[in-house]
């Protein structure tokens, strides 16, 4: 088996992984390795054909390969070294990774730090038990956007969307625009699962349906998929007698996304049930000395954007672990209180600067993001759980932090 | 005699409220009222959206000797809504041979609309 040694492994080249081995070179970290499975970096914004990337980062409006681009061509101009086609199959807590591919067959990298950036994998049919035969046509909004971006097939005429995922509203609108009836986009919350926009932009443009408290509860064919039953579901989340059917020849899956985690799991890594990422610290490093984690791989994002800052702060924080082999030893909690699904990062450790990301329960109108001690009121007049809120902390705030025992976030409804 | 007003609902994607606005319009396009639009840059966003709704248009067109069968291309500008389907099928027809670089011209001036299509990706 070949040996390799790096003073950083990135595993993942995305938007999180590329970012991270961009920082960590800008830090000065001569060998770093950045590692992906598919053929080209950029991990799934090369499907991702659509507008809305770089908003906040770069105030573009760019596509998701365009997105891409921009960090493809800085790596480029470093001496990061890019490993394509090699896919991370074994990983030690002393920071031994195993990779496989049809070159070299195994590499045993033995590194200072690691970046984990694996990304996250759509939840399928399976995972929201929807009962009925086992035709073809059923896939999940990513595979079929692999198949008509990048592959080019349309992988059928007449869709039902199951979901109101960002991917399965812009799928809905992709397969519209290639010539196909998209009938219907079927939600079991009360409210969509993605952003408003792409309601606006990929629903109501063109006519299709949204049915909110509506799920798909048998699926029809025996070769092909020839139809769907949907029903109304009441406040307790379960199927009303109020039914109706729709003729289609294929289903699209919008129902979540899971960090993919199977490496950290191998660590292991203590992992959070609610995020289904690994615990964090303020500069992602993971239980694990040297090991750090960003992006959908820690927990699932709203933005790719999002997903990058992220992975410059651990790349930053991955670079000086590689250099100085130190992590703080004090460390505050920060915990989800009313109302907030969950809180990340799990630690605050940083004195100059830091932002926690909040995912609420609910959508609540008019409220007050604070923590116990008051340190952190912030009014708003919408919180969604599709939009995560931002919470950034100064060095002000963070020097009172640091004299708590926990930070807890709650979010309460004013009045 | 009583003149013929229209109703039409909007969703204001300008921040994370979403308001559901009513735009009341009488038979010449005029807008008479605008209801539920709670802040300035909502109402201009509503107004345009009422009378010339623009979108950029992100679609693939094929590509021969390439790595990948489709390359990936976007309207260089916003583009009228109800023109997005007209180039759908001047994109359908369209065909390029790689190697492409992105922000190579795919179809200049599409239907005289004074927009590029414009391929997004790098293909070799």
């Amino acid at each position: 088996m070949k040996k390799i040694s790096t003073d950083l492994i990135v595993i993942g080249a995305g938007p999180g992984g590329m970012a991270a081995a961009l920082k960590a070179s800008e830090m000065g970290i001569k060998n770093i390795l950045l590692v992906d499975r598919l053929e080209e970096l950029g991990g799934i914004l090369q499907q991702c054909i659509h507008n809305g990337f770089g908003l906040q980062k770069f105030e573009k409006d760019l596509t998701g390969p365009e997105y891409a681009d921009h960090y493809i061509n800085l790596i480029k101009k470093t001496n990061i070294e890019v490993l394509l086609h090699s896919m991370a199959i074994e990983i030690t807590k002393d920071k031994k990774v195993i990779l496989s591919n049809n070159i070299d067959g195994l590499i045993e990298v033995s590194a200072k730090a690691i970046v984990l950036a694996m990304g996250c994998r759509e939840r399928t049919r399976q995972q929201v038990s929807i009962p009925g035969t086992r035709p073809a046509g059923i896939f999940t909004a990513g595979v079929a956007q692999r198949f008509v971006n990048i592959e080019g097939y349309m992988p059928g005429k007449s869709v039902v969307v199951v979901g109101s995922g960002d991917i399965g509203m812009i799928m809905a609108r992709r397969m519209t625009l290639e010539g196909a009836k998209v009938h219907a986009v079927t939600e079991i919350l009360p409210y969509a699962g993605g952003l408003t926009r792409n309601i606006v932009q990929c629903l109501e443009d063109y006519q299709i349906p949204l049915h909110l408290n509506h799920n798909v509860i048998n699926i029809c064919g025996k070769d092909r998929v020839t139809g769907v039953k949907i029903a109304k579901i009441d406040s307790n989340g379960d199927p009303t007698n109020e039914t109706f059917d729709i003729e289609c020849d294929t289903l699209l899956f919008s129902v979540g996304l899971i960090p993919e985690n199977e490496l950290s799991r191998m660590v292991p890594l203590d992992i959070n049930p609610v995020t289904g990422g690994p615990y964090i610290d303020d500069t992602y490093h993971t239980g694990n000395d040297g090991i750090f984690i960003c992006g959908n791989a820690a927990f699932v994002n709203d933005l790719a954007d999002y997903v990058s800052l992220e992975g410059e702060i651990a790349g930053e924080a991955a670079a000086k672990y590689a250099l100085y082999g130190n992590r703080p030893n004090s460390r505050i909690p920060t915990i989800a209180g009313d109302n907030v699904r969950f809180i990340v990062p799990n630690f605050i450790t940083r004195q100059d600067q830091v932002t926690l990301y909040v995912r609420v329960t609910e959508p609540i109108t008019d409220v007050r993001v604070i923590s116990t001690d008051g340190i952190v009121n912030l009014k708003k007049q919408i919180v969604k759980p599709s939009e995560m809120v931002e919470i950034k902390l100064d060095s002000d705030k963070l020097k009172k932090i640091s004299q708590l025992k926990e930070l807890k976030i709650d979010v309460k409804k004013n009045g | 005699m009583s003149k013929k007003m229209d109703e039409r609902k909007f969703t204001c994607i300008m921040c994370p409220l979403g308001c559901e606005v009513t735009v009341k319009s009488d038979d010449a396009g005029r807008i008479i009222e605008l209801i539920g639009a709670n802040c300035p840059k909502g109402e201009k966003y509503i107004k345009e959206e009422f009378s010339t709704p623009k979108r950029v248009l992100t679609t693939t067109v094929a590509v021969e000797r390439s790595e990948i069968s489709r390359l990936p291309v976007r309207t260089s500008d916003f583009i009228p809504k109800d023109k997005i389907f007209d180039c759908m099928t001047v994109l359908s027809k369209a065909k390029v041979k790689a190697p492409v670089k992105i922000s190579d011209i795919v179809i200049e001036n599409i239907l005289g609309l004074g927009v590029d299509v414009v391929a997004t990706r790098a293909l070799k």
